[in-house]
């Protein structure tokens, strides 16, 4: 039943972005030339749409398409010069390193930081932590970005200011180290605003469970602090936080857009800005299509993480 | 003698949610009434630190960056309101029809809110705003279209309730039409959750302005938006400018922040559930 409503949405949003981009104010023959459009005439011109199928209705050109990604072939991007799926697929591993390390020290960190609130309901810790949570919600990730930039790349010094790999290196003396060094601060600013929305329900979710019988019980049998987190929070609480941070594909994307951006890391929101600055319908195109089953795939692990962690769950299921 | 005011709660939120706006609307109108002279180009002042005089510093051709920030402030503001006003139009329109117009139109609407939620909202914005071709237009009707399928889920949810109350099932026996029920029992009962969720919808909206316009994809690099400040700011940071950037940011979270907090206190004044929180 979900892969139906999966697979509908993805043509949907195929057919949508599809008909968008063939409405732009973009000429595709224009974009393709470039500068060498005043020496092409409109007889050549019409070859040229002849030949890429253009002369014929949308909903053909449509059908063409499809049937080509369907195939695995999305097309060659314009600003590469290469085909979208190898661009994709080299700035989706950049982008995956960005991506996986701040949401793992997002998630971890916003979890102990919503857990310790909880523990300490009413305290100065707990406030500070829940202002700091509503603060970040309303930052801008740009801004985060250009600070995180300021103090330790410019100020500081400690990190290069940019960039996936040193510039001026042959690309076969790049080691790890560089990578990670130049990985370090996308990383702290998607990390640092990334903790919020898992602190802030996990600190709910926490506070529900400890005003509940059995942690009453629990209390009374003489349990507390740390040990009685361990025993009683802990479980309770883990599982709604996957599920949200799994949920939180969609957001993480988003910010990768923009401090990739910032940063100017080589990954997949780097490209999606240039392709739409560009005009790179391909890649735009491809780039749509490959966040959307991100997103979906991140909706997929939520689920399965509950069947998996979580005895009741499975148990209705039976 | 200074005498003590004894406020409640109620009281004491209410004070807040006036003060947060007399802010507000300070700055829309600071940035409607500051002259434009201000931003003239003043080569003789170039790249001065901030100061009394510049309270936020000057750029690299003299403009005053105190102006420009109030001016981006409050064009930020106003694309957010058009922005939130559709969104939440939308949301209440289909929120409504999903609710109440049968079982067919609400796995439709469904499935669009499913639609609108499984694509980034960045990259729609990016693919909407390069449809139109960027530009005011663009960025508003991208805000639009981005920003209303949770509080559509939050009205249906809401609907639903009401329309299984007691008082609506009377009325519907009583033989008044849907349309009569629908203005005279369920608007009423979802104006409040409306209106928060018009004010919690806000922060994003202007948030999403300013990063599409960052990226280069929103509005035109003429109009002083924050956006445009931000983005023209990366180049002069590694020449240790801060100004350029901190300070434009910092009063767009506090902007934004403002408005998340009439939000919320919105929401205690207006819920009975949340007001022990």
């Amino acid at each position: 039943m979900k892969s139906v409503r999966m697979v509908t949405l993805l043509v949907a949003i195929c057919l949508i972005s599809f008909l968008l981009v063939k409405n732009s104010p973009i000429d595709p023959i224009q974009a393709y030339i470039g500068a060498d459009m005043l020496k092409v005439g409109p007889e050549q011109r019409e070859k040229i749409a002849e030949y890429w199928g253009l002369d014929e209705p949308v909903i053909v050109q449509f059908f063409n398409w499809g049937s080509a990604v369907l195939a695995g072939d999305l097309g060659t991007s314009m600003i590469y010069r290469q085909p979208v799926i190898e661009v994709i697929g080299e700035r989706f591993f950049n982008s995956l390193a960005l991506m996986l390390s701040a949401w793992l020290l997002s998630g971890v960190v916003g979890f102990v930081m919503g857990v310790v609130a909880a523990m300490k309901k009413g305290t100065w810790i707990d406030r500070i932590i829940k202002w700091y949570c509503f603060t970040l919600a309303s930052t801008p990730t740009f801004w985060m970005g250009l600070l995180v930039l300021m103090v330790f790349a410019v100020w500081l010094g400690w990190f290069p200011i940019g960039m996936g790999v040193p510039a001026g290196v042959l690309a076969e003396d790049v080691t790890l180290m560089d990578r990670i060094q130049h990985l370090i601060l996308p990383v702290l600013t998607l990390s640092i605003l990334g903790v919020a929305n898992v602190a802030l329900h996990t600190r709910q979710k926490l506070i529900d469970v400890m005003a509940s019988d059995y942690v009453l019980f629990a209390r009374a049998r003489g349990e507390k602090g740390f040990v009685l987190f361990w025993r009683h929070g802990l479980r309770n609480v883990a599982l709604p936080a996957i599920t949200l941070q799994f949920a939180a594909f969609s957001e993480l994307f988003g910010g990768a857009v923009l401090a990739e951006q910032v940063f100017s890391y080589p990954g997949l929101g780097q490209a999606t800005v240039e392709a739409g600055l560009r005009g790179d319908v391909p890649l735009l195109l491809g780039l749509v299509i490959f966040s959307t089953i991100f997103v979906f795939v991140g909706n997929l692990l939520a689920d399965l993480s509950y069947r998996v962690l979580d005895p009741r769950t499975r148990e209705v299921r039976k | 003698m200074i005498k003590k005011f004894p406020l409640n709660r109620k009281q004491r939120t209410l004070v807040k949610i006036i003060i947060s706006i007399i802010f507000l609307v300070t700055v829309i109108l600071g940035g409607v009434l500051l002259d434009e002279d201000k931003i003239v180009t003043n080569l003789s002042e170039r790249n001065s630190a901030p100061s009394l005089e510049h309270l936020f510093g000057t750029d690299w051709l003299g403009r005053d960056m105190f102006t420009r920030t109030v001016m981006g402030l409050s064009l930020s503001i106003g694309v957010g309101l058009i922005g939130a006003i559709g969104s939440a139009s939308i949301a209440l329109l289909l929120g409504m029809a999903a609710a109440t117009m049968g079982k067919m139109a609400d796995r439709i609407i469904s499935w669009v809110i499913d639609l609108f939620l499984s694509v980034p909202h960045l990259v729609t914005l990016i693919l909407i705003a390069f449809t139109l071709g960027g530009g005011f237009k663009g960025i508003v009707i991208g805000l639009t279209l981005t920003h209303w399928p949770s509080l559509a889920r939050v009205i249906r949810a809401e609907v639903m309730q009401i329309r299984s109350a007691e008082f609506v099932q009377v009325s519907q026996k009583m033989g008044k039409s849907r349309w009569w029920i629908a203005v005279h029992h369920i608007l009423p009962h979802i104006v409040p959750q409306l209106l928060i969720g018009f004010m919690l919808l806000f922060p994003h909206v202007i948030l999403h302005e300013a990063a599409v316009t960052f990226l280069g994809l929103g509005l035109s690099p003429h109009e002083p938006a924050i956006g445009i400040i931000l983005s023209e700011s990366m180049k002069y940071l590694s020449s240790g400018m801060w100004w350029l950037a901190f300070f434009p940011g910092l009063c767009l979270l506090i902007v934004v922040r403002t408005f998340d907090q009439i939000g919320e206190n919105l929401r205690v004044l207006m819920d009975p559930t949340r007001n022990h929180d």
